[in-house]
């Protein structure tokens, strides 16, 4: 008796598993996603003021055609579908609805801009619509309680200047402080984590302010009032182009302060060449990624990686330009985001697999940096080393940081 | 370099503007009821985004409107609209967002500070015509964004993380999506300010303001109040203006120092030249080509579209130097042919 | 008073940029009678050239002709055959052109040698010019040629037979034609002038601003305020109101409190037109009168 009815509680149990196994083997799909295929948007500045930056989403269509080419994810191909908004946030918001609306994606990735965001971020969350790692700095892409459906991915502007603080607050406690910025969000959170980082010594320390617009053709002025001023460290949160007019001008007019320069104009083809090697000693700024120009990465098999990907998928591309390796990092956290998906393609199981990254490398973060979100936390890189450019590459120094205020 | 000066016959400096008589200002009968009926059946049948689209299309056709009053009627050309845009829109939003006033408020609102804005513009600007008249106001435009940035208004205007606007819903609990609403309430306004415009330009003002167009010298001397109807040009485009960037800014829901650059009063300028300057109904073909083309262009090559672009605009002028008017003008004159 | 007469200097070395430019921009007024928007990407656009036959090996000043030369012949065929069709097209349909040209350089430059910013050299060296260290040899030399580039311009108006037919062309068309002058083919040699000035201007300015598909975009829009200032039809004017343009936007970042340095480039346009509605055809234009 008891013998059957135990084989018959096995079997019921058997059959309960099995059933819920089943159930978890279910393939669900949301708009954008079937057996075959996976279709992404994004959107970036093609045209207009900041055309530059459009070769990032030129490299992610590169990257996705390897990835398609070795398979796909989980069998199914990625259509990567890239619009131009020109910089103009009406133009994102086009372009946004009609990715969602027209084309039916199931997410936007790293669209790129911070007005541009902005923009779709309250449609993107209405809509419950994926806005996953944009391409801005801004750190209101990390506020998982009013915005769920957005998240960021490089470090934000404001931890990078907390470091640079930190940093001058230990090694040049009374040092006098010149700042040139970008009038617009990436130059005022810039400064605005700047002042925070320092605290009350903010106002005494920062002796001169010089903003500039991008319509400018040259930042010589502000460069001449900043050395004017007095300032002995000089804080340049600026785009390449002006960051290698600064350069050059600091040079023409022998002033050597203590020279950082921001995260997105380190890249030494794009940059520091252009501005001159030997005008550039010294220069300190902080980084996340590799840069291909660096020689110690050589033999390092992440960047072997990357430059074999670029020989075969994207050889017209300039392999000294950063945009080109943000691209490439950007590209290889969403794969590893809709891998973990596996065969729940819903809006929602990608942002529960995107808050749980744990420890996450790709092939171009510096080692030791890793990639790590959770509900709360919707920032997924946040480390990075100070780096100090001596002779032709920037040599890393100092512990990997994080960007808190507080330590 | 001598000091003698130059003697420059009428023709050269008065008509920088041709003339467009007034019968041709709009279209015929017929053919507004078959375009009204399709602006208003449209939406029944598309999708939310197509809708989307079309209200885009209603409010840069107004802007282009009140550009096509102040140059094709008035004769004096702008380079500025985008500052009076940028001035509508971001009074809407302030509104909106800081003060909860309803959105349909502030409409006239800004309607009504635009029209004061470019009144007290067009004062200086009396005093300057031809290329010196383009310069100053494409330094306004190219100051409004600078001036939308700045520091101390950031508390009303968010800076330059811009103002996120609210999307109102159909009232008294229509059955309709927020888009379709939003649609039908630009159209009605539309056809009303599209209306008083037309009515505006074959009154005795606006008879007034083509005078001044094709001689001014001659209106002066005729008894046409040269200075006031100017300003009022300025003004009532202004206005119109700033009602279309307020609903701009209800539409794409979001204001930004970014979204007003002067990239926008080149398009709105591209766009009265291409539905025909001075041809009212044209503004629409105009707002269509400046919305569309880029997107058109885009689809046939994502490194060039910047040329193809400028390639189909140089096609456009090529066939039809006079813009979409032209067009109307020879399909009216095939039709006459088809009647006899 | 220290800091004064350095902000002046500085003023001078970006006003050259602005005068460089501003010396094309009255050339192509003075053949056309009006502003080509497309004139910055033109220069840039030439700029690319000389510094992609220097890429393949040709020396500077082999690559400077050379680009010229080319920018030349290229103004006039871009004439030819985009713009004479238009000529009896409204002339706000012609501005639509210029636009429609801008986008289609813009774009090709940026297809061809991407957005990345380049080095250009300069003949001139980098060194501080006279020990000032505000402004460097190039700075000095820049300043140099375009006052050469001027007085060739004055010599040639004033006292060429080509130049006041260019002249006579462009402010009577009709009577210049009823003695025998060739108004069409004025134009066309007008805008080749213009594009090789404009050329030069290009090569001067990219050693300070580094090359890149966008770097006219700004200097354009001084380069116009600095021509209107001094006069459309004045070649002198021109290069002294991109220096005065230079200067007092220096002065108003400094000296005007609180917004100066947020509202550089309209307070510089405000002055402009200030100075217009007093005197309206710029500080050396001639004014035009009107015959009724």
């Amino acid at each position: 008796m008891r013998s059957r009815l135990r084989r018959a509680a096995a079997f019921a149990a058997v059959a309960i598993v099995f059933a819920t196994v089943g159930a978890l083997a279910q393939k669900k799909y949301d708009t954008g996603a079937t057996d075959t295929e996976i279709k992404i948007g994004n959107i970036m500045p093609y045209s207009g003021p900041a055309s530059a930056y459009g070769v990032i989403g030129k490299t992610e269509q590169a990257y996705f055609n390897k990835i398609n080419a070795e398979g796909g994810i989980n069998g199914r191909k990625i259509n990567f579908i890239s619009y131009d908004d020109a910089y103009s946030p009406p133009k994102a918001v086009e372009q946004a609805r009609k990715l969602v609306e027209s084309d039916g994606v199931l997410l936007i990735f790293n669209s790129l801009g911070t007005p541009s965001n902005s923009a779709i971020e309250k449609y993107m969350n209405t809509k419950q619509v994926p806005q996953l790692f944009v391409a801005s700095g801004a750190s209101k892409w990390n506020d998982p309680k009013d915005f769920p459906w957005t998240m960021g991915w490089q470090p934000s502007y404001q931890k990078e200047a907390h470091i640079y603080a930190k940093y001058i607050l230990k090694e040049k406690p009374v040092g006098k402080i010149g700042v040139l910025y970008q009038n617009d969000d990436f130059g005022k959170d810039y400064v605005k984590g700047l002042k925070e980082a320092l605290g009350e010594k903010a106002a005494a320390m920062i002796v001169a302010e010089e903003s500039y617009e991008t319509e400018q053709p040259s930042v010589d002025d502000q460069i001449v009032k900043l050395k004017l001023a007095g300032a002995d460290v000089f804080v340049s949160i600026t785009t390449p182009k002006f960051a290698a007019q600064a350069i050059k001008k600091l040079a023409e007019l022998d002033w050597h302060p203590l020279h950082f320069l921001s995260n997105v104009s380190t890249s030494i083809g794009g940059v520091i060449e252009p501005a001159g090697y030997e005008n550039a000693q010294g220069i300190l700024s902080a980084n996340y990624a590799k840069e291909t120009a660096d020689p110690q990465w050589d033999d390092d098999p992440g960047m072997k990686n990357f430059l074999a990907f670029l020989q075969r998928y994207d050889s017209g591309a300039n392999k000294l330009d950063g945009s080109v390796i943000y691209g490439y990092g950007a590209a290889q956290t969403l794969v590893q985001v809709l891998k973990m998906c596996g065969d729940d393609l819903t809006r929602a199981n990608v942002m529960k697999q995107a808050e749980s990254l744990k420890d996450f490398e790709t092939d171009t973060l510096l080692p030791g940096i890793k990639i790590n979100t959770s509900p709360t936390d919707f920032a997924p890189i946040n480390q990075l080393r100070m780096m100090r450019f001596k002779g032709r590459k920037w040599e890393l120094f100092g512990d990997i940081i994080s960007g808190e205020l507080g330590r | 370099m001598s000091a003698a000066e130059d003697v420059v016959p009428t023709e050269q400096e008065g008509q920088a503007v041709e003339a467009v008589p007034k019968r041709a200002m709009t279209l015929g009968t017929g053919t507004s009821l078959i375009v009204l009926a399709a602006l208003i059946l449209t939406p029944l049948l598309v999708k939310n985004f197509v809708i989307f689209q079309m209200t885009q299309l209603l409010v840069y056709g107004l802007a282009v409107l009140a550009l096509n009053i102040l140059t094709g009627g008035s004769g004096q050309f702008s380079l500025g609209q985008s500052a009076f845009y940028a001035v509508g829109a971001y009074t809407s939003a302030v509104l909106m967002e800081q003060y909860n006033v309803n959105y349909a408020l502030t409409l006239p609102i800004s309607g009504l500070l635009c029209f004061a804005v470019g009144f007290l513009f067009g004062q200086p600007a009396l005093r300057l015509s031809g290329v010196y008249l383009a310069l100053a106001t494409f330094a306004l435009a190219t100051a409004m964004p600078q001036l939308l940035k700045l520091n101390f208004l950031e508390p009303w205007t968010g800076g330059v993380q811009g103002l996120v606007v609210t999307k109102p819903d159909a009232p008294f609990g229509l059955h309709m999506s927020q888009d379709m609403w939003l649609y039908y309430f630009t159209l009605v306004i539309t056809i009303a300010i599209y209306l008083l415009s037309v009515n505006l330009l074959r009154s005795r003002s606006g008879r007034a303001f083509m005078s001044i167009r094709d001689n001014e010298i001659a209106a002066s001397a005729m008894g046409v109040n040269v200075a006031l109807y100017k300003t009022l040009a300025f003004g009532v485009s202004a206005g119109i203006t700033g009602v279309a960037g307020s609903l701009g800014a209800i539409v794409v829901q979001f204001v930004a120092p970014d979204s007003f650059t002067i990239t926008l009063a080149i398009q709105l300028f591209l766009g009265m030249v291409v539905g025909g300057v001075g041809w009212l109904p044209g503004s629409f073909v105009g707002a269509a080509f400046i919305i569309f083309v880029p997107n058109i262009a885009e689809s046939v090559s994502k490194g060039l579209s910047g040329a193809v672009f400028g390639v189909l605009l140089f096609f456009v002028i090529y066939l039809v130097p006079h813009g979409a008017r032209q067009v109307a003008i020879v399909s009216q004159q095939l039709v006459g042919k088809f009647k006899k | 008073m220290e800091l004064f007469t350095n902000q002046i200097l500085a003023g001078i070395s970006t006003g050259a940029i602005y005068a460089c430019m501003a010396l094309a921009v009255v050339m192509i007024y003075q053949a056309i009678d009006h502003l080509n928007f497309a004139q910055g990407e033109m220069a840039m656009f030439s700029t690319f050239i000389s510094w992609q036959l220097m890429q393949w090996g040709v020396p500077y000043w082999g690559a400077f002709v050379l680009a010229v030369a080319f920018s030349f012949v290229g103004g006039i065929a871009i004439e030819r055959i985009l713009f004479k069709p238009l000529a009896k097209a409204p002339i706000l349909t012609n501005v639509a052109g210029f636009i429609a040209l801008f986008s289609i350089i813009n774009s090709c430059a940026g297809l061809i040698w991407d957005f990345t910013i380049k080095q250009y050299p300069t003949p001139f060296g980098s060194a501080p010019f006279l020990g000032s260290q505000l402004i460097s040899t190039h700075q000095a030399g820049m300043i140099g040629v375009t006052v050469l580039l001027l007085i060739a311009l004055y010599f040639f108006f004033q006292y060429t037979r080509i130049g006041l037919a260019m002249r006579a062309a462009a402010s009577l068309p009709e009577s210049a034609r009823l003695v025998g002058i060739n108004t069409s083919w004025m134009i066309a040699l007008g805008w080749g002038m213009a594009a090789a000035i404009g050329a030069i201007a290009g090569i001067l300015i990219a050693p300070v601003v580094f090359l890149e598909p966008n770097m006219m975009g700004g200097v354009l829009i001084y380069g116009f305020a600095a021509a209107v200032l001094g006069g459309l039809t004045s070649p002198l004017g021109a290069v002294i109101g991109g220096f005065l343009v230079g200067i007092f936007e220096n002065l108003a970042g400094t000296y005007i409190p609180g917004v100066g340095n947020e509202l550089k480039l309209p307070i510089a346009l405000a002055l402009i037109i200030s100075v217009l509605v007093v005197k309206p055809a710029g500080l050396f234009g001639r004014p035009i009168v009107k015959r009724v």
